[in-house]
């Protein structure tokens, strides 16, 4: 039995790692019919690691459960490729494989560290991608979605407050509410409304470059950064603040205001850090957890132990103790799958995270229409932040700020997003590759 | 091999990221260069004049971004060189732009749509760029840790995940530096891993056990006895065999002939014995009494932690916080030379008790000491005279001092052990800064602190790191790692450290410690009993070192509740040194 789990083992590495490195030559040659070609190796690379993932744990409790998951994952993820294919026309192969690849990734995880944390996940995984299939339609409809500019700031606005009237804590931040039994943090949704209310007013905008309008658009991206502040969401706060910088930069072209920008945030930076204790303990945390590490610094020290000992190749799945870290299935699940899958598989991990950005940017840089390119870039650079939060954090690489790692983590409303965000992108990748050619006919 | 394929991988992804990106930005540079090609701007003029000045507008900041971002204008130039494809979309457009002139004000109009997207394209690459780099930063941060040898940091007492190793070795040995096997693991007959402490008590604080937790060597090591350095080829074939491979063995500093002689001669008598060379901070023997059966630890464990019991399982070495007595009078001492520079001419009669505002100090059994100084006092450890120092010192500046000196601080030791206690506040009275002078007060000390500034006056005024394991074997006797430590921070100037020599070297001479004199090694050392009840009982203290040529060897001894240093520790010190030399 342990040589069959060793050699599993290895299986999964090299075939992520053959995954991954077809996520970098699909594009190679600029032929069609070869990166389709590439597509369906991924999508049978990614039936090779579910397989062989879920025999591992099957094997390791012998719990009917993880075979009735392992039919419904697989199911979904067919029903999922095929339907994307046929409600986004043309759309990115590369994008669709790696959302369904993380996914996948996550449900595996999950069923290790808890099976209940993976139904869950599973359930609201399934929804998301069934009301997402509508998003071209929506797009395409509605065309008012780039003029709506301001209204998308009072939206959000709205909802980031909506915490303090039916609000919760949770790990020492106070983001959450909970709503009919589902928690919820609406700081998660607030980042794509962000995203199309910056990409629509700069788009709109006749003088991008006039102070006045410089200084409106500023001061109410100030009042989301300031209430996540005020929340304690110190990343989604960060997230937020460098979004804009980069979108006011990649709208106006003026290098001015991104540098600007970065040395106003360092500024106050060093203001959080003299006027938060909480902010000096995550600081503090981070230069040395050992000094504290039966308290403040006991998770990121569990968390380095993690992925010390799982090495390259990792301890095995199912055979590693990633409960010790405290909140793995969320912030921490990076750890939790260094330890188990091993280094070179969160490597690839990283990889096809790249990739999707590069994607992502691509895309960007493919729409015609300056608010989609926008959006597109927005949500790339949400997405790339929110992971290099994430990863950095729990691998003591910058202070930990408590992000989720997208569709990997637990958590509904990260998820849902994060979906949401995948198929925003696909969507008006679809609806632009439409245009194109409906111009050149 | 891990490592190579790491760093192919990262190479992989910044090879294709330059080419993704190099391919959009030719994409995007070909648009730009339409757009200044003669040709094209002829057939402008028909643009209507506002989107004439929109585009004028663009290429002029256009222009001034390029002007200031020089580099990325030289990227730019090179990918669009090596894009052959560039060209060939160029000819297209022209030649969709030299088509019927009705569509011509419909197309302009799409063509400035596009364009006005295309000029943010430059912002979107050098964002990307930003992005993966910072990104890239974080893989090789995380290929690097995974790289570099982190077992120092896994072998943390605190790292729960250890006890999966189990699983798959059998657990390694533990060797003193003279080869003796001081414990290992036996494999019974219906194939139970035992684990065996050939020595019995004698290791029992130093090795400590493993079984209901784990202490001392077994658990400050614990991750190399259970990592197996076997060649890669064997343990392959054994993991899929489904054998265990055997643990390394961790090679301790700990010398079974002097430990030995330490434990039979501190005999009955709770207490501690620390023996350390004091210029690398190996700990040679490390004896603590009550002791206990390690290798019996699980059927004995309900009376070895019994409530009001005698702490059987505290490592007095490292954990016992002690009085001090007069070993403190060093610090003292120390502390008057540093404030008083003329201290060579300090002078005290002693008359076997006397009075310091209002407080009555009396020397050991009232004995008269007559005329001493500086070196004598020490070497008589009278009491009035340090009495007398402790009452010229600036409490604030002996605070300052005793913290220097690692009182109320971290020391440089990894196994577990107590902080040393300092505590005399400013402005406190005279009864508690005389107490305090010579070694009572509320000060207290463990064996190994006191270890450590005898080693400092032995080395000539170094901080060392006290450790016990010398190095890592395989199970087949081959070097894995040996441990290195650095002698740390210089704490006592070298003025200060002959001075605290000449005084030392008088208390075997003509003090306390006389029975040390005329051996064959020269001693230099300090005594001490340290009353710890009103009734007079004291611990027997002595620290100190033997010098013979160029081998030293530093000692810390406390028996408890013996009596004097001189009685009870200094004949278990002439012991050590005997069998030392």
């Amino acid at each position: 039995m342990n040589t069959i789990a060793i050699l599993c083992g290895y299986i999964i590495v090299i075939t992520f790692a053959l995954y991954t490195l077809f996520c970098f030559t699909a594009f190679r040659g600029h032929n069609r019919e070869r990166s389709n070609r590439v597509f369906a190796r991924q999508r049978v690379c990614i039936f090779i690691i579910q397989l062989i993932c879920h025999f591992l744990l099957y094997v390791k409790d012998y719990d009917a459960r993880i075979l009735v998951l392992y039919f419904i994952e697989l199911a979904l993820v067919f029903s999922a490729i095929y339907l994307y294919k046929l409600f986004y026309k043309g759309l990115s192969g590369l994008v669709l494989n790696n959302m369904m690849l993380l996914l996948t990734i996550s449900f595996i995880m999950l069923e290790r560290i808890n099976i209940d944390y993976a139904i869950r996940q599973l359930i609201i995984a399934a929804a998301s991608l069934g009301v997402c299939l509508l998003i071209p339609v929506i797009i395409r409809k509605c065309s008012f979605l780039d003029r709506l500019g301001w209204q998308y700031a009072i939206i959000g606005i709205i909802l980031l407050a909506l915490v303090y009237v039916v609000g919760v804590e949770k790990y020492g931040a106070r983001n959450w509410i909970v709503i009919a039994g589902f928690g919820f943090q609406p700081s998660e949704l607030v980042k794509i409304v962000y995203v199309f209310f910056l990409a629509s007013v700069f788009s709109l905008s006749k003088n991008i470059r006039s102070l006045k309008f410089i200084t409106v658009v500023s001061a109410v991206a100030a009042v989301h950064v300031l209430i996540l502040v005020v929340q304690k969401d110190l990343g989604s706060a960060l997230i937020f603040f460098l979004t804009y910088i980069i979108l006011l930069y990649a709208a106006s072209g003026q290098l001015r205001y991104f540098i600007l920008g970065i040395t106003g945030g360092a500024g106050a930076a060093v203001i959080a850090y003299r006027l938060f204790a909480h902010v000096r303990v995550r600081v503090s945390v981070w230069r040395n957890p050992w000094e504290d590490i039966d308290n403040k610094g006991y998770q990121i020290t569990q968390s380095l132990f993690a992925i010390g000992m799982g090495g390259w190749f990792g301890m095995g799945l199912g055979r590693g103790k990633p409960g010790i870290i405290p909140v793995v299935e969320s912030d921490f699940i990076f750890s939790a799958m260094a330890e188990e899958l091993g280094g070179v598989f969160v490597i690839c991990l990283l990889l096809v995270y790249i990739s999707c950005f590069i994607m992502f940017v691509n895309i960007a840089m493919k729409m015609n229409k300056s608010f989609y390119k926008l959006t597109a870039l927005g949500l790339a650079v949400l997405f790339i932040l929110q992971i290099f939060l994430a990863v950095g954090g729990v691998i003591k690489f910058i202070p930990s700020t408590g992000v989720t790692l997208p569709l990997i983590s637990y958590g509904g409303s990260s998820v849902l997003c994060t979906i949401l965000l995948f198929s925003i992108i696909q969507g008006m990748y679809v609806l632009n590759g439409s245009e194109d050619r409906h111009g050149e006919e | 091999m891990g490592k190579n394929d790491k760093d192919v991988n990262v190479d992989n992804i910044e090879r294709e990221i330059l080419k993704n990106l190099g391919r959009q930005v030719g994409e995007m540079e070909s648009g730009n260069v339409a757009d200044y090609d003669p040709d094209h701007t002829k057939q402008n003029v028909s643009y209507d004049e506002a989107a004439y000045e929109g585009s004028y507008e663009g290429k002029e900041s256009r222009r001034k971004d390029s002007r200031k971002d020089g580099g990325s204008g030289e990227n730019r130039r090179k990918n669009s060189k090596k894009d052959t494809g560039s060209g060939d979309s160029r000819k297209k457009e022209n030649r969709k732009d030299a088509g019927s002139g009705d569509d011509h004000k419909k197309d302009a109009q799409k063509k400035n749509t596009r364009k006005d997207g295309m000029s943010r394209n430059r912002e979107i690459v050098i964002i990307s760029y930003i992005s993966i780099a910072l990104f890239v930063g974080m893989i090789i941060y995380l290929v690097n840790f995974l790289a570099s040898d982190n077992t120092d940091m896994l072998s943390n007492p605190y790292n729960k995940l250890q006890s999966l190793l189990e699983e798959y070795t059998i657990r390694g040995n533990i060797l003193s530096s003279d080869g003796q096997v001081l414990a290992t693991t036996e494999v019974n007959s219906k194939g139970k891993e035992v684990r065996k402490y050939p020595y019995g008590r004698m290791f029992a604080h130093a090795v400590g056990y493993s079984g209901n937790g784990k202490t001392g060597i077994e658990s400050q090591y614990n991750i190399y006895l259970l990592k197996s350095g076997i060649n890669p080829i064997d343990k392959a074939v054994k993991e899929l065999r489904g054998e265990k491979c055997t643990g390394d063995s961790v090679v301790t500093t700990l010398d079974s002939g002097i430990q030995k002689i330490a434990y039979d001669a501190l005999g009955s008598h709770r207490g501690a014995v620390l023996v350390m060379d004091p210029d690398d901070g190996s700990v040679i023997a490390m004896v603590s009494k009550p002791d206990f059966e390690p290798g019996k630890i699980a059927s004995d464990w309900k009376n070895l932690v019994k409530l009001g019991g005698d702490s059987v399982l505290l490592n007095r070495a490292t954990q016992g916080l002690y009085p001090p007595g007069s070993t403190f009078k060093l610090i003292t001492m120390i502390e008057y030379m540093r404030e008083h520079p003329d201290y060579a001419s300090f002078e005290y009669n002693c008359k076997g008790t006397t009075e310091i505002d209002k407080v009555t100090v009396n020397c050991h059994n009232k004995k008269s000491h007559g005329k001493l100084n500086i070196y004598t006092a020490l070497a008589q450890s009278c009491n009035g005279a340090f009495a007398t120092m402790g009452m010229k010192l600036d409490i604030g500046s002996f605070n300052k001092t005793c913290k220097s000196l690692l009182f109320n601080k971290k020391l440089p030791y990894e196994g577990v052990y107590n902080q040393s206690v300092f505590n005399l506040p400013e402005g406190s009275n005279a009864g508690l800064v005389t107490q305090t002078s010579f070694g009572q007060g509320k000060t207290m000390i463990t064996p190994l602190h006191n270890g450590l500034i005898a080693c400092m006056v032995a080395n000539g005024g170094c901080l060392v790191t006290p450790h016990l394991a010398a190095s890592v074997q395989s199970a087949g006797g081959t070097t894995l790692k040996e441990f290195s430590y650095s002698k740390g921070k210089r704490l006592l100037s070298k003025k200060e450290v002959s001075e605290l020599r000449k005084a030392m070297k008088e208390v075997i001479s003509s003090g306390t410690a006389g029975s040390l004199a005329g051996r064959p090694y020269k001693v230099y050392g300090k005594t001490g009993s340290a009353e710890y009840d009103s009734s007079g009982e004291s611990h027997a203290w002595f620290i100190g070192y033997a010098k013979k040529g160029d081998k030293k060897v530093a000692v810390s001894i406390v028996v408890e509740g013996a009596g004097t240093g001189s009685e009870y520790a200094v004949p278990i010190a002439r012991k050590i040194f005997d069998a030392y030399y």
